[in-house]
Order: structure tokens, then C-alpha cells, then sequence
């Protein structure tokens, strides 16, 4: 048991820390410069070799553990070091729950492909992502710099802000789906339902034909389409939780620098970039598997899935391939997500501080409590229509 | 049941373990040359006029006061909801009534101009 947990977790930390982190600081200096017609990160070379610049990263990292370690004057020295490590340990370790692939036997053993299956998946996230606040908090607080400090306060109003909103508007998720655990989430979003049957339930005695049971009049039974709302209400908020453009006040180079980071060099303001870049990881992973059906395939269930395959395969191989395709779709739906979430970063100017807070609590806030009840009331008058 | 806090620990350790080297590394590798100058915390090139250890504006604070009673209401909401179901209207109602006092609360505060910047 302890092995598998282990291979699981290795699994995805290199696939994520490993992999996707640093492709991503390459995409979005070359997708910004695509957007604002530049060439962008084509530079670092090894032995002649650019490969498009996608060296960059690792340039990066070589040349920010070589840089000097500079703590400001009069500076909380303990806590300025451990600052960077409690704002980037809970990014690395909020994967611990999010599903890559879904649960299959083989023979006797039945894997699940998560690290950890807890039922309360959904609440460690929450949980691991407000300790990130203190990191950013004691970031600027200990840095002795009046830039730092306006960062942190904004950083921290803005964080908790958003905390509020970002549990708010996925509790429809919860309430439609009947759990917190993200692994079981995933699996109900293995199907689909019928646009058109809340009809059937509505008017007694309807028989819908049979051809509305079909592919272009049934869809995917994903979050999205049965709360669009919270999708885009989550998305937001939890965008201004990891502090990325266009909510990036906390940062706002051209008003304070670089806000809570300012008296940061070398790794340890590295670190605080990297656990930015892999929260965008952990973003897209957890809107996908909340609203995009995480690792499931549209139309195909697990079940249609490993059936049409086995007899030309047998069980075993059939199996192994649904694990394979299952894990290319969830990569392909975080992908998309995270280049969703870049294209909105180079896209949109920048939110004036009184706005983010104003989204907030004046926008975001009254309507994912409306949603929720708006919901339940779907939920009970409809029942399990679909 | 113990298995699921095994990965959750497994990958704890993992993480903390990882970005403990990355600091340490740096540590290792980085050059010091220290003089006051340098050292000096970032002023735009000032010598900086005020000491950050200050107070600061009353609005963070009433935010902080909001996102307690806000939050503490986010988290009744987690297990209604994934119970709702089984529930019923009896659930429904009861978080309406346990609701409206919030919103109340929040009008309050809104009119009140609270949550002005």
C-alpha cells in the first residue's frame, strides 16, 4: 500500500513540478509575446541547441540558485525565511486529492488514481489553500519595506475575500453530486443525461422519443452544464485567490513594485513564482474535475469504454489503455484550462483595488448564495430527472 | 480508512522536503557580499522616511471581521450540501432560515457602507 501511495505521489509531482511548471513559464512569456506581437524567450542555448527557447526554465532555475540571498535591514530574519516555504508547500501539496485518472481492477486489486481518496478531498483544498495566505502575509510583514507591506495588507484582504466566495459558489457542485470527495465527483460526471428530461418529470405520462436519448440531445453530465454559474463564480474567485492578473493587486508592479515579494531574491523569491505557477497547475485541475468531468471522456463511459475494447484486446490490455486515455483527457482539460487561464491573464487589464473587493462582496457573494438556493429548489422540484 | 492519510502525509513530506532543498541549495550556492547599501529595504532609491511597523487603514480589519462570520457560514454549507438530497425541503428550509439572519447582517453592513474602498 505504502508503495503505491508513494509511485502515486512521485507520478504526479514530476508530471506537475517536473513537467508542467516550467513548459508553463515558457508558455506564457511566449504566448504574451504572441499576443503583443514580440518573439519572446528564444535565447538559452546548450551547445547551440534553442529548441524554441524552451531551455528558458531551466536557465531560470540555475540562475536563481546561484543569485545572492539578500535579507532588507531590520528584517524578521526567521520569518522571512520560512515565508516562501508556507507559500509554496500547500501549492505542491494541494494535488494530494485531485483525481488524474479513475478507479479500475486489475484482477483482484482495485487501483484509484489519486493519492489520497479522502471524502473530505474537497475541504483539504480549502483548508491548504488558506495557509498560503500566511505565507504571503508573513512575507510582507517580516520584509521590513513599506512596498511589502501594502502588498500583504491587499494581499490578505483579498485572499480571505475570495476564500468566502470560492466555498460559496461550488457548494451547488456539492449539493447536485452529494459529496465532498473529489474521486466520487469525477465518477458521477462519468455520464450523461438528456437535455430535455426534467420534461418527462414535469408533465406526468410523457414519454420523450427515443431519438432524444441519442448523441446530439444528451450531454456530458458535467459540472458546467448543471451549474454554469458556479462554474464561472469559481473560476473567478479562485483566480483572485492565487493572486494572478487580472486580479494581481497584491503585486501590481506599477503601483508597488512588486509587492509582498519586493525584498525577495534569488530562490527564495523563485519560490514564490513557482507555487504561483503550479496553483494555476492546481487550478486547472480542480476546475476540471469539479465542472469538466475530470479524467472522464465525453459520451464514453468507463464502462462502454473498457466493453468496446476487451474482446479485441482482452480485459487486461483494455483496462491498462482506458488508464492511458483517461489520463491523456484529464491532462488535455487542464491544459486548455490553464491556457484558458493564461489568455485572461494577457487579455485583461488589471482590476482597480476597490473593484476586486466590490466583485466581491457586493457581486459574487449575494449571487452564489441566490445560487445555492436556486439550486436546491432545481434540485427538489426535478429531482433526478435528467 | 488510515490509508487516505498516508497519502496525504507521504506527499507532506514529499513536498516540504522539496522546497526545504530548493531553499537550502540556494543557500549553498549563492554569493554573499553583504554591505548596508545593499541591505537597505527598497525605497525607490530613498532612504525610506517611514518605519512599515504602523498602523494601517481600519478597512482590512473589518474585512478580516467579515471573512469570520462569512467563512464560519461557508463551512455549514459544505455538509448540508453534500447531504441535501436525503434532506429535503426540511433541509432547505432550515438553511433559509439559518441564512436570512447573514443576509441581513450583510445588507446591514453594505448600507452601512462598510464594504466601501
Amino acid at each position: 500500500m505504502p508503495v503505491e501511495v508513494i509511485v502515486k505521489t512521485l507520478f504526479i509531482l514530476i508530471v506537475v513540478i517536473g513537467a508542467l511548471a516550467p513548459v508553463m513559464t515558457w508558455t506564457e512569456r511566449k504566448q504574451s509575446a504572441v499576443m503583443q506581437d514580440r518573439i519572446g524567450a528564444n535565447r538559452a542555448d546548450l551547445g547551440g541547441i534553442t529548441v524554441l527557447g524552451l531551455l528558458h526554465p531551466l536557465a531560470d532555475v540555475v540562475k536563481l540558485l546561484t543569485k545572492e540571498d539578500v535579507v532588507p535591514l531590520g528584517a524578521n530574519r526567521i520569518m522571512h525565511l520560512l515565508a516562501p516555504l508556507i507559500a509554496a508547500v500547500p501549492a505542491v501539496i494541494a494535488y494530494g486529492v485531485i483525481p488524474f485518472a479513475g478507479v479500475y481492477t486489475f484482477g483482484q486489486d482495485t487501483i484509484s488514481m489519486v493519492v489520497s481518496n479522502a471524502d473530505w478531498g474537497l475541504l483539504y483544498i480549502f483548508a491548504i489553500g488558506s495557509i498560503a495566505t500566511y505565507g504571503t502575509v508573513m512575507a510582507g510583514w517580516s520584509s521590513n519595506s513599506n512596498w511589502s507591506l501594502l502588498g500583504a495588507m491587499r494581499a490578505s484582504a483579498q485572499m480571505i475575500s475570495y476564500e468566502v466566495t470560492m466555498g460559496l459558489s461550488v457548494v451547488g457542485i456539492f449539493m447536485v453530486f452529494g459529496t465532498l470527495q473529489l474521486q466520487t465527483m469525477a465518477i458521477e460526471q462519468d455520464a450523461t443525461f438528456r437535455i430535455l428530461g426534467f420534461l418527462e418529470y414535469l408533465i406526468p405520462g410523457l414519454q420523450l422519443p427515443a431519438f432524444l436519448s441519442a448523441f446530439p440531445f444528451v450531454l456530458p453530465k458535467w459540472g458546467i452544464f448543471l451549474q454554469p454559474l458556479g462554474f464561472l463564480m469559481f473560476l473567478a474567485t479562485i483566480m483572485a485567490e492565487n493572486k494572478r492578473p487580472p486580479f494581481d493587486v497584491p503585486e501590481g508592479e506599477s503601483e508597488i513594485i512588486a509587492g509582498y515579494f519586493t525584498e525577495y531574491s534569488g530562490m527564495r523569491f523563485g519560490l514564490f513564482f513557482m507555487a504561483e505557477f503550479i496553483e494555476v497547475v492546481v487550478i486547472a485541475g480542480l476546475v476540471t474535475t469539479l465542472f469538466l468531468g475530470g479524467w472522464t471522456i465525453p459520451w464514453v463511459s468507463t464502462a462502454d469504454f473498457i466493453g468496446v475494447v476487451t474482446p479485441a484486446l482482452g480485459e487486461g490490455v483494455a483496462t491498462g489503455l482506458c488508464v492511458i486515455v483517461h489520463f491523456l483527457m484529464f491532462m488535455t482539460k487542464v491544459v486548455v484550462m490553464i491556457w484558458l487561464q493564461m489568455s485572461l491573464r494577457w487579455g485583461l487589464p488589471r482590476f482597480r483595488y476597490d473593484h476586486v473587493m466590490d466583485l466581491c462582496w457586493k457581486g459574487i457573494l449575494p449571487l452564489s448564495i441566490a445560487n445555492i438556493f436556486v439550486t436546491g429548489a432545481l434540485l427538489l422540484l426535478l429531482g433526478d430527472a435528467s | 480508512m488510515l490509508e487516505e492519510y498516508v497519502g496525504l502525509l507521504v506527499i507532506f513530506v514529499i513536498g516540504v522536503l522539496l522546497v526545504s532543498a530548493m531553499l537550502a541549495v540556494h543557500l549553498l550556492l549563492g554569493p554573499r557580499r553583504h554591505f548596508d547599501a545593499k541591505q537597505e529595504p527598497f525605497e525607490c532609491g530613498e532612504k525610506q522616511l517611514v518605519s512599515p511597523r504602523r498602523r494601517y487603514a481600519v478597512k482590512f480589519y473589518m474585512v478580516a471581521i467579515l471573512f469570520v462570520i462569512f467563512d464560519v457560514e461557508a463551512i455549514f454549507f459544505y455538509p448540508w450540501g453534500a447531504v441535501f438530497t436525503e434532506l429535503g425541503w426540511y433541509g432547505y428550509v432550515a438553511m433559509l432560515v439559518f441564512t436570512v439572519p447573514l443576509a441581513v447582517g450583510l445588507t446591514y453592513e453594505w448600507m452601512k457602507g462598510g464594504l466601501e474602498w
